[in-house]
């Protein structure tokens, strides 16, 4: 087929490869950079707080995304929880992980990942935060 | 000890990597299973095996295995293409050591010790990089990871510089440069989450529908060169042209990961037209695929090796483009982000785009590095029974995936008012994620009857033995199998 198509040659095909991926990749950069300007806003960055900070290293070493999803991210073994400060409160997150594990048969398990009330707050202060990101309406409904 | 199907004595290094990336896959197939089973029995394994760290040892051991195969590939590839011994064979076989025992050590790690534990003995704290999809290797095995590529990127482009430069090195090399570039930025985990995500994703974006086809590309063409015998113009232009549309729709396909994560709006129109189009170097890469076997100038004895590059070319198109395209606009996207759809695009996108080129290269080039053109008939024949085994096995999961997603969009996503729960929604799927572990079984099956390839004797086809083929065209890969 292309062998036919005699204009079309492989220095063709070359030329379009490298200055069709350079004006993308540039692009891409420029698009970036202005989304780089707005993410404080969209995010609600003032409401970074140090207990913010320090929740989110909570989040991380405990590798809760290896089962959960973060605004729609991660592993689909157990509910999303970028809503979930809104769906069921904090009290409610940091009993739910003092819980832990309900040990009943067959049911999927979440480790007992003997959290302090410090680091409990600073976790819930985390996932408030997350609530409040601008994410384009998503999810559709509360149950995330 | 010289092999003499091999031009360059120092493509035998790739041998081990090969090896290990079998080895790693087989593992990584044992944990997928486990995490099948986890989905509908779920206290399987807890609290020794929870869910997390055997998914972390699933995917790691993915990324490591496709990583020990696009590095042994280079190995075997490049001094051949260059027409030149490989730099420092020596250098290579040290580097396989370092990064298995590098690989080893950390899944020994996931395994044996708390996750924050790990974290805390491994620096962390000087550099907080764990804790983030795929991304969960600590530090010393993220700095490990470079060191290793850098020397790896180092071997093979100076063994590129001093012999001939073809058009598939040279895109092979842009895409290995690009894979150790992009990584760097698994070092950038800022405090605030939305930025953390949007440079997470040029790790894993700009890898898997970025570079990483640069690769693929790459290692197609050559399998393809090297068994079609079709003029080296025709293929390097297709491969060119490919790539090209490659970066072009992927580069600002990443906008389809930044629809709901508190990035702007616009990004929602940018992700969209872009991903969208995102299946056509898939789709030409299929079409480039069956043009190149059905204008083969000759038959290779190798058959299995077509059969592995067509198959890598129709699944790729399948995995990553058909089911990428079903859920990338964003009105779409917005019901089934981050549900079982995302699964199964994800496992039918790996297999069909990585695994099966890492295979094709490896059936292409385990031959030869064992001291023959092609393996027997009856090798041959169990492996292309392998391939569809194994495909079968994967499209039972992914039809099952999908069917979940489906119901999961449906009963937890599209409600207004009153929608399901998470939990309970996972409590109605069971059917399907019983028959997706079913699919796991058959693709283990598949995976053992590949293993049990490589240890079938018999007579290796030579090249004056090889059956033409009557009927031509892609058909041509049944002589192999018919015996």
């Amino acid at each position: 087929m292309s062998q036919t198509q005699s204009g079309f040659t492989k220095q063709t095909a070359r030329n379009m490869f490298y200055g069709g991926s350079v004006f993308f990749a540039l692009l891409f950069a420029v698009i970036v950079f202005d989304t780089e300007q707005r993410i404080p806003e969209r995010s609600n960055a003032q409401a970074i707080t140090p207990a913010v900070v320090a929740g989110k290293k909570i989040w991380e070493t405990r590798n809760c995304i290896g089962c959960h999803t973060l605004l729609g991210e991660g592993a689909y073994f157990a509910p999303e929880l970028g809503n979930v400060y809104k769906r069921r409160g904090g009290d409610f997150i940091k009993g739910w992980m003092k819980a832990m594990p309900t040990g009943a048969p067959h049911r999927r398990q979440m480790p007992q990942f003997d959290l302090n009330e410090q680091q409990l707050n600073d976790l819930v202060e985390f996932l408030k935060w997350t609530g409040e990101i601008n994410t384009e309406k998503w999810p559709p409904n509360i149950e995330g | 000890m010289t092999i003499a199907t091999l031009k360059y004595q120092s493509q035998s290094v790739s041998r081990n990597y090969f090896i290990a990336a079998m080895v790693l896959f087989a593992g990584q197939v044992i944990f997928g299973i486990t995490l099948g089973l986890q989905y509908v029995i779920g206290d399987l394994f807890f609290p020794y095996i929870p869910f997390n760290v055997a998914r972390m040892v699933h995917t790691n051991l993915l990324i490591v295995w496709l990583l020990f195969g696009f590095m042994g590939a280079a190995y075997y590839m490049v001094p051949e293409e260059s027409e030149t011994e490989l730099f420092s064979p020596l250098l290579a076989k040290v580097l396989f050591w370092v990064f298995l025992a590098a690989g080893a050590l950390t899944i020994v790690g996931y395994l044996t010790l708390p996750y924050a534990k790990l974290a805390e003995l491994t620096g962390n704290d000087l550099l907080q990089t764990m804790g983030r999809e795929f991304l969960e290797q600590p530090l010393p095995t993220k700095i490990g990871i470079v060191i290793v590529a850098l020397a790896f990127l180092f071997n093979i482009t100076m063994t590129v510089l001093k012999g001939r430069k073809t058009a598939i090195t040279v895109v092979l090399l842009m895409g290995l440069w690009g894979l150790a570039l992009f990584f760097l930025f698994s070092f950038v985990n800022p405090h605030n989450l939305v930025r953390d995500k949007m440079y997470w994703w040029f790790v894993v974006h700009l890898w898997v529908e970025g570079v990483w086809e640069l690769i693929l590309g790459a290692l197609l063409a050559y399998v393809l060169v090297k068994t079609t015998g079709v003029d080296r113009e025709v293929i390097d232009k297709w491969l060119y042209v490919i790539i090209a549309f490659a970066l072009m729709t992927g580069i600002l396909g990443t906008g389809h990961h930044f629809f709901f994560i508190g990035l702007p709006g616009y990004w929602q129109w940018i992700g969209s037209i872009f991903s969208a189009m995102e299946p056509i170097p898939f789709f030409m890469m299929t079409v480039f695929a069956f043009n190149m076997v059905q204008r083969r100038r000759r038959e290779h004895p190798n058959q299995a090796a077509v059969l592995w590059a067509v198959g890598t070319s129709v699944m790729g198109f399948l995995g990553a483009g058909l089911w990428g395209f079903i859920h990338t606009l964003s009105p779409v996207n917005y019901y089934t982000h981050g549900s079982q759809i995302t699964a199964a695009h994800g496992h039918l996108a790996f297999y069909g785009a990585y695994v099966l080129v890492v295979i094709t290269l490896i059936s292409y080039a385990m031959p030869t590095l064992r001291g023959r053109i092609a393996n027997s008939q009856k090798a041959q024949a169990a492996e292309m029974w392998s391939f569809w085994v194994m495909t079968i096995g994967m499209s039972v999961m992914v039809l099952a995936l999908t069917g979940a997603g489906i119901l999961q969009v449906w009963l937890q996503r599209m409600p207004t008012e009153g929608a399901m729960s998470f939990m309970a929604t996972q409590d109605q799927l069971a059917f399907f994620y019983w028959t997706r572990v079913a699919g796991g079984v058959i693709f283990l099956l598949g995976q053992f009857l590949y293993f049990a390839s490589f240890f079938i004797g018999g007579e290796p086809v030579r090249a004056d033995t090889v059956k033409t083929s009557a009927s031509g065209g892609v058909l041509g890969v049944r002589p192999a199998q018919r015996a």
